[in-house]
């Protein structure tokens, strides 16, 4: 059967390019290997009466301006923000994030009157590096040596911008850039407790340790979202992160779009250097032109398509992109609500994400086992219970648990990612909560555990790398996924990336999808306005 | 609230009444969980704007469940053999057609045919009606009931109200042993009760969500709050200010008398009275019943388009569009919003707009809104296109599904 464009993967970022085909009015077909949409964007239930937000599982970075051009609220979306969040430490102690601005103040100077200065001029800092950034997401990267006209303006647009931000700002920029997220915390705060909190954020999903350089871009990348113009704000999608992938399928399909699920690609088809369609592996075979793969680069260009066809630099760059997984990720269906030691009944912030941790060089400690290619003894977790304020996801009265557990290797040193590895890895990261939180443990009655291994062969990611490849500055623009081809487009004619291996990169952010769908309309001389104004 | 001297030859002095805000029959558990101290008045009593974040209370009604006071409303009981023959002659709509144990929103008109105010009739019984709205009625109530064997009475002191309202609070009561609660419809009264104490409970209000007013004793109305937020921990049942209602009664299509629309007796200037059509509520209006308030200055009015229309209109970007002044291809002021705001479940930018004929009627291109931002204490003027939408902007199917789902 033939199409107009044909989206390999229905993740969330398959899915907002292939809404945008749609939309234009192209015959648009996704296949999705399994069958389910969604990719890392899942709600599943494992145990009768809870639903897990299986991988990702907070909200923030989707752009806005794609949940409003695609509709995605009258397609069932809700986006519900949380509050704040804190760390536990091993004295008994908290530092609670609040999101109401006075608290957070008062909870500052309970830690340290000069934090609680320093969180202001930290958070202005960061506000106007992400000022300067969030303009970029929904742009494609311009290549700085193709010189078409084009990419000429886009570079001038980045240089103004950059060039508007003052001489100070300009290097605190290339600092921000290429810094360690330990020492430019450093620069604001003195409570250890306070920086391994906001650290968090720099390492989350990459195999970096909070000192080392380029994790305060991490961080960013982590602060660029918003929720409702609340910049930096994090939600829970209502009915865990597969609501966004089911409200995006339901606007593909409200568009005249088609989704075939249950078989993966085997592979790209492609003649004189062009592509003419899949071929999955069920044999079923689908024509098109324009073929995009949501799969990132590696799977798109090493396991799918025929070397042969491609130049030899494309093919080195894309097996030097690096992707180290790092992270796993627990699910737990607990009996009732856990209590903490440290914290006091009810505590509002215990509805944000939680973390046990003493300082940074705990979180260093933690890096350092992923590098002997270990678990961490000692992790970083970013814990919380949606269900405080979700109300679809288990019974009332009964909670869920969504657990990231940072740092897990993807090839183990000793040994492989079998069960009794998956229940070891378990077991550090419920004897660590455990200490903070006495009857955790017996309140559990379901888990999943996904190690980078199973995140690999589950979700079809990489080492299980979150981001489709790690956040470095090395990957990132006009060198994400390959010098040349930051542009969406591949060496092969028709043949399109659009998952989070190229511009913006990962999380659940849309930007990648969009911007694809844009670059393959304007080839197909689409001139329409796909309704991304902000 | 002071009881009328009994004997007029005892001189004791009537002490002065209070002045200030008065606290309602809610007032001391709405007191404690205030944090932010913010309080409005709402027909003199302390009615609380924002208790802890508006956002957070917001969400609640769309994702949990809500509590808010809703005593301050006016209330009259309309009772009597002539109960009926009044009610229909002072609402638009055919009362008759309302059968007992359940509730119709209404409006009501004055002789031109200009809207005085919208409210909900309640019937209890054939001969029993009760009526809530924003603005005191008590003569315009009784002057319509004038040569009737009717008895109307103001029972706004007599009744506590609490709008209970969000996806989980069918589930909520169902908890608390509110057996059948499930299956009473929208717009339905069932009576029940709760801690001991009766309850008169419809299925209304002003979110457009799933959701409940209880109406109760002010006596009982301690024990109903406890009960409540003690069954609500497991549903995530939170209190609620005015500012987070009022985000979501925008996107429920609602209008707010004094923001939307001014009573026609309470205007100055004549030209500010609206009428049914001009409101957009034709659907409200039966000019197939016999006489009624205004019904002859409808007939004239239902013949010819409305010279201005308030609409629904969605605004392109972000930034809400209050205040602002509506202008046609950028340069002819044709109107002004009245009540705008950014959707954070719809994800669109919306508002009410009075709009000059023929905008929003037959010519419903070319719009722009005027919008003023103020960034960093420096003023900045936006022109934003904005086209006239259907009401509401926010519909879920949980609203009217019988029995309600779960959340």
């Amino acid at each position: 059967m033939k199409y107009d464009a044909i989206i390999v993967g229905a993740g969330h970022n398959g899915l907002t390019a292939a809404c945008f085909m749609a939309r234009a009015g192209l015959k648009t077909l996704i296949v999705e290997k399994e069958d389910h949409v969604g990719g890392a964007a899942v709600s599943l239930s494992l145990t009768p009466g809870w639903t897990y937000s299986n991988c990702s599982y907070v909200c923030s970075l989707l752009r806005p301006e794609i949940i409003r051009a695609l509709e995605l609220p009258k397609h069932g979306l809700q986006v519900i923000p949380y509050e704040g969040g804190a760390v536990f430490n091993s004295k008994g102690d908290y530092f609670a994030y609040l999101s109401d601005h006075d608290a957070l103040r008062r909870e500052l100077i309970r830690h340290s009157p000069r934090d609680a200065d320093g969180y202001e001029r930290y958070a202005r800092a960061v506000m106007r590096q992400c000022r300067f950034i969030k303009p970029l997401l929904l742009r494609t990267a311009p290549d700085p040596v193709a010189l078409k006209p084009r990419d000429i303006s886009e570079l001038l647009f980045i240089l103004k911008r950059f060039h508007n931000l003052g001489a100070r700002e300009m290097a605190e920029t290339v600092r921000f850039w290429t810094m360690s997220i330990a020492e430019y915390l450093d620069q604001f705060f003195e409570t250890p407790m306070i920086k391994a909190y906001i650290a968090g954020s720099g390492i989350i999903g990459t195999g970096l340790g909070p000192y080392s350089p380029g994790t305060a871009y991490v961080l960013l990348h982590h602060y660029m979202g918003e929720v409702d113009g609340a910049i930096g704000a994090w939600g829970f999608a209502r009915g865990g992160m597969g609501s966004i992938t089911q409200a995006m399928a339901r606007s593909f399909e409200a568009s005249g779009g088609e989704i075939r699920m249950g078989s993966g690609l085997d592979r790209f088809v492609v003649r004189d250097g062009k592509v003419r369609g899949v071929v999955l592996e069920n044999g079923d075979e689908f024509e098109a032109e324009t073929v995009i793969s949501g799969m990132d680069v590696r799977r798109t260009f090493i396991d799918h398509t025929d070397e042969k066809e491609l130049p030899a630099d494309f093919v080195r760059g894309v097996k030097r992109y690096r992707f180290r997984g790092s992270s796993g990720k627990l699910n737990i269906a607990l009996d009732g609500m856990p209590s903490f030691t440290g914290a006091p009944k009810d505590a509002s912030f215990l509805r944000g994400d939680l973390h046990f941790l003493d300082d940074m060089e705990e979180i260093e400690r933690a890096y350092d086992d992923w590098k002997d290619g270990r678990w961490s003894a000692s992790p970083y977790v970013d814990f919380l219970i949606p269900t405080q304020i979700d109300p679809t996801m288990a019974p009332p009265g009964k909670h869920y648990a969504t657990i990231f557990v940072q740092y897990a290797p993807y090839e183990l040193a000793d040994g492989q990612w079998d069960d009794a590895n998956r229940e070891a890895f378990a077991e550090t990261v419920i004897s660590k909560i455990e200490r903070h939180s006495p009857d955790f443990r017996k309140l559990i009655v379901h888990k999943e555990i996904r190690s980078p291994k199973d995140i690999e062969d589950q979700v079809g990611l990489t080492e299980g790398n979150i981001f489709q490849g790690e956040l470095t500055f090395d990957q990132l623009l006009f060198n994400r996924p390959v010098p040349g081809y930051a542009q969406y487009r591949s060496p092969i004619k028709g043949l399109y990336m659009c998952g989070s291996s190229t511009h913006p990169g990962g999380g659940v952010m849309g930007a990648p999808g969009a911007n694809a769908a844009r670059e393959v309309l304007r080839d197909l001389g689409h001139r329409i306005d796909m309704g991304l104004s902000a | 609230m002071n009881a009328p001297a009994t004997s007029a030859a005892r001189p004791v002095p009537v002490p002065q009444v209070l002045s200030g805000l008065e606290p309602g029959p809610f007032h001391d558990r709405l007191a404690a969980l205030n944090h932010q101290q913010a309080w409005m008045n709402w027909m003199g009593y302390a009615s609380p704007s924002v208790l802890d974040t508006v956002e957070f209370e917001y969400f609640a009604i769309r994702n949990q469940s809500t509590l808010f006071d809703i005593s301050p409303m006016c209330k009259y009981a309309i009772a009597g053999p002539d109960a009926e023959a009044v009610v229909n002659r002072l609402v638009t709509r055919d009362i008759r057609k309302l059968k007992p144990g359940r509730v119709a929103y209404c409006i009501w008109c004055d002789e031109d045919g200009q809207v005085v105010d919208d409210g909900t009739v309640f019937r209890y019984g054939p001969n029993e009606f009760r009526l809530c709205c924003q603005e005191p009625q008590l003569s315009w109530l009784e002057d319509i009931a004038w040569g009737y064997e009717v008895t109307i009475r103001d029972v706004s002191r007599e009744i506590a109200g609490l709008a209970l309202q969000g996806p989980t609070s069918c589930a909520l009561l169902r908890d608390l042993g509110l057996d059948g609660i499930e299956s009473l419809k929208p717009f339905g009264i069932g009576s029940f009760d709760i801690a001991g104490v009766a309850l008169s409970v419809s299925r209304t209000g002003f979110t457009g969500d799933l959701g409940y007013e209880l109406w109760m004793a002010p006596e009982g109305a301690l024990a109903v709050w406890d009960a409540l937020m003690a069954a609500g921990r497991l549903r995530g049942l939170r209190v609620i200010g005015y500012e987070a209602l009022d985000m979501a009664r925008i996107e429920a299509g609602f209008l707010l008398p004094k923001i939307d629309f001014l009573s026609a007796q309470t205007v100055l200037r004549a030209d500010r009275a609206v009428t049914p059509y001009e409101l957009g509520l034709d659907w409200l209006v039966a000019l197939d019943k016999p006489h009624f308030n205004g019904r002859r200055a409808l007939l004239e009015l239902s013949r010819k388009p409305p010279r201005r229309k308030l609409v629904a209109i969605e605004i392109e970007r972000d930034k809400p569009a209050h205040n602002a002044l509506v202008y046609h291809r950028k340069s002819r002021e044709v109107g002004m919003v009245t009540s705008a705001l950014w959707s954070p479940t719809c994800k669109r930018n919306i508002a009410y707009a009075w709009l000059d004929a023929p905008y929003g009627q037959t010519a419903n291109d070319h719009l722009w809104v005027e919008i003023y931002l103020q960034k960093e204490i420096r003023w900045q003027r936006r022109m934003a296109r904005c086209h006239p939408v259907e009401k509401p902007f926010f519909t879920h199917p949980r609203r009217t599904a019988t029995p309600p789902a779960e959340y």
